[in-house]
């Protein structure tokens, strides 16, 4: 699944001390759930992304444990504080042992 | 199924049912900037409606929401890979479309008039079938796979550039007879249910059919992300889905059918505003 | 993704299966349900799970649950397959505890969302959401 994973990120470039902002996230994937079958019947092996971590300086914001119910593309959408000027970075992890990351950068003015 | 088996005066009743609901009285503001024409009069040449609404419109508040941020629309992911895919050099002359077009947004009032007539090639084209027509003739690249995932990325990226403009596809000149094709082929019905494009998507717009909201089958939103795939969606495709749905032998996406088709539909949309890639169920 | 007629057949006759044997699925919620709270009560304060009352399609309903204060929350879908859906732990940048995301649910159903409180206590809240077949959708 390593190819056309994309993710896409919305984290504004600047802030006040210790305001909160709201981050939006989505990353392209088929989140195949494992439940389906082919067309001979075959059961299609599960093949999701089941963990997303948000950090902001490499303190934990978020960090969501995921299950074949998330749909497909996952989108997720929560607040973080921003103390000070640094960086976010977005990590998803794909079953098959594959890390996508994102970072933004954030000044605090 | 009732509904189609009523004669049109039953049909008529039941279609003024549809001004109750709320998210029918919505309006489409994308990124609380865009602003997007959903519902105005009809074009000069539909007898048959007053007024055309955008597929946003019947959809429900969840999932009208998600088109009017381009953090919430998962299309715009495809939008994404588009952009990448407009800056690659292919073929033979080691070209990408911004070798000649520079930024995707130059072609910004391209969607609106799709399909149209090209005098070069003496035909009509979609705008997918323009897109295959510089990759083969100005890269020298293999042409796309019609409604394949890197058309659509492209179609994706050249609609989201083009937001907000009102459609405006060219009915008459040399492109007149295919539209009188389209025309043609959306008031014949099909299939073992008999049924027409006119029939649910003029007849029964606003109605429900099961769970279903009918919508008028507009395209200016194409391509669409829908919910059911969770995927980007052409509209031939979409055509296919619904002459299938009737029961019958459907043409094939790139069909010069479905070409007379997508130019009869479009222009029953002139005057809504370009919307893809939309969300929609 | 591909969902065909027969898929959705199948998909259809799976719920089925599984309204006729409630006690299959509510088992394996409730061993989702024990394995995050071990077993303690659970109260029903301070905690709101949002979710449409109908979903347009079941394969991306969108929902979002808050629980001030939380450690985790955990979302199950008790009429699926498999009930577990998503766990959000916060961390100390959390500005909310709270999060929006977009689920698949295989039916209509009950979505449970369940907070663990940093003093040990669980609180829980549910919502039915109707999940719609389609009339045609191409």
């Amino acid at each position: 699944m390593a190819e056309n994973v994309k993710p896409r990120v919305r984290v504004p470039r600047e802030v006040a001390a210790g305001e909160t902002i709201t981050i939006k996230t989505l990353i392209s994937h088929k989140m195949e759930s494992g439940q389906r079958k082919d067309g001979d019947g075959n059961v299609i092996p599960r093949s999701i992304i089941n963990r997303f971590t948000c950090t902001f300086n490499g303190e934990t914001v978020i960090d969501v444990q995921m299950e074949p119910a998330i749909s497909t593309n996952p989108f997720f959408e929560f607040d973080a504080v921003v103390p000070e000027s640094g960086a976010f970075e977005f990590t998803w992890y794909d079953d098959d042992g594959d890390v996508y990351t994102e970072t933004k950068e954030i000044a605090v003015s | 199924m009732k509904t189609f088996v009523q004669g049109g005066v039953m049909a008529l009743a039941l279609t003024t049912g549809m001004q109750v609901g709320a998210d029918e009285a919505a309006n489409l503001v994308i990124n609380g900037e865009t602003e997007i024409t959903v519902r105005t009069e009809a074009p000069e040449h539909l007898d048959n409606l007053s007024k055309i609404y955008s597929g946003w419109i019947f959809r429900s508040d969840e999932t009208q929401a998600l088109q009017m941020d381009d953090f919430d629309n998962p299309g715009m992911i495809f939008v994404d890979q588009g952009r990448d895919a407009w800056a690659v050099a292919e073929g033979s002359e080691g070209k990408a479309c911004a070798d000649c077009h520079n930024e995707p947004e130059s072609l910004a009032d391209a969607r609106a008039t799709y399909p149209k007539w090209n005098d070069e090639a003496e035909e009509v084209r979609t705008l997918a079938m323009q897109i295959n027509g510089c990759r083969t003739e100005q890269m020298g690249a293999e042409a796309w796979k019609y409604d394949g995932s890197d058309m659509l990325n492209m179609e994706a990226l050249l609609s989201s550039v083009g937001r907000g403009t009102p459609i405006n596809v060219a009915i008459d000149g040399p492109a007149q007879s295919m539209w009188e094709q389209g025309r043609d082929l959306y008031y014949t019905r099909t299939g073992q249910l008999d049924l027409s494009c006119a029939n649910c998507h003029e007849d029964n717009y606003g109605n429900y059919i099961r769970a279903d909201h009918l919508s008028q089958g507009q395209i200016n939103g194409f391509p669409v992300y829908r919910l059911k795939n969770a995927k980007l969606n052409g509209a031939h495709s979409r055509f296919k889905g619904c002459v299938r749905d009737t029961r019958a032998e459907t043409y094939g996406v790139g069909s010069e059918e479905f070409i007379a088709l997508e130019l009869y539909v479009a222009s029953r949309g002139n005057g809504l505003s370009v919307e893809g890639p939309s969300v929609r169920n | 993704m591909k969902l065909t007629r027969r898929h959705t057949l199948m998909l259809a006759a799976g719920s089925a299966v599984a309204a006729l044997l409630p006690m299959r699925a509510a088992a394996a919620a409730e061993e989702a349900i024990a394995a995050f709270t071990g077993g303690a009560d659970v109260g029903s304060e301070g905690i709101t799970l949002t979710a449409p009352e109908i979903a347009e399609n079941g394969n991306t309903v969108p929902i979002s649950v808050s629980a001030p204060g939380a450690e985790a929350i955990i979302i199950i879908a008790a009429g699926n397959p498999e009930p577990g859906v998503a766990t959000f732990n916060f961390g100390p940048l959390a500005a909310a505890q709270a999060g929006s995301t977009r689920i698949r649910l295989a039916g209509t159903q009950d979505v449970v969302a369940i907070a663990r409180m940093p003093d040990g206590s669980f609180v829980q809240a549910s919502r039915e959401v109707k999940v719609t077949i389609g009339g045609c959708g191409g």
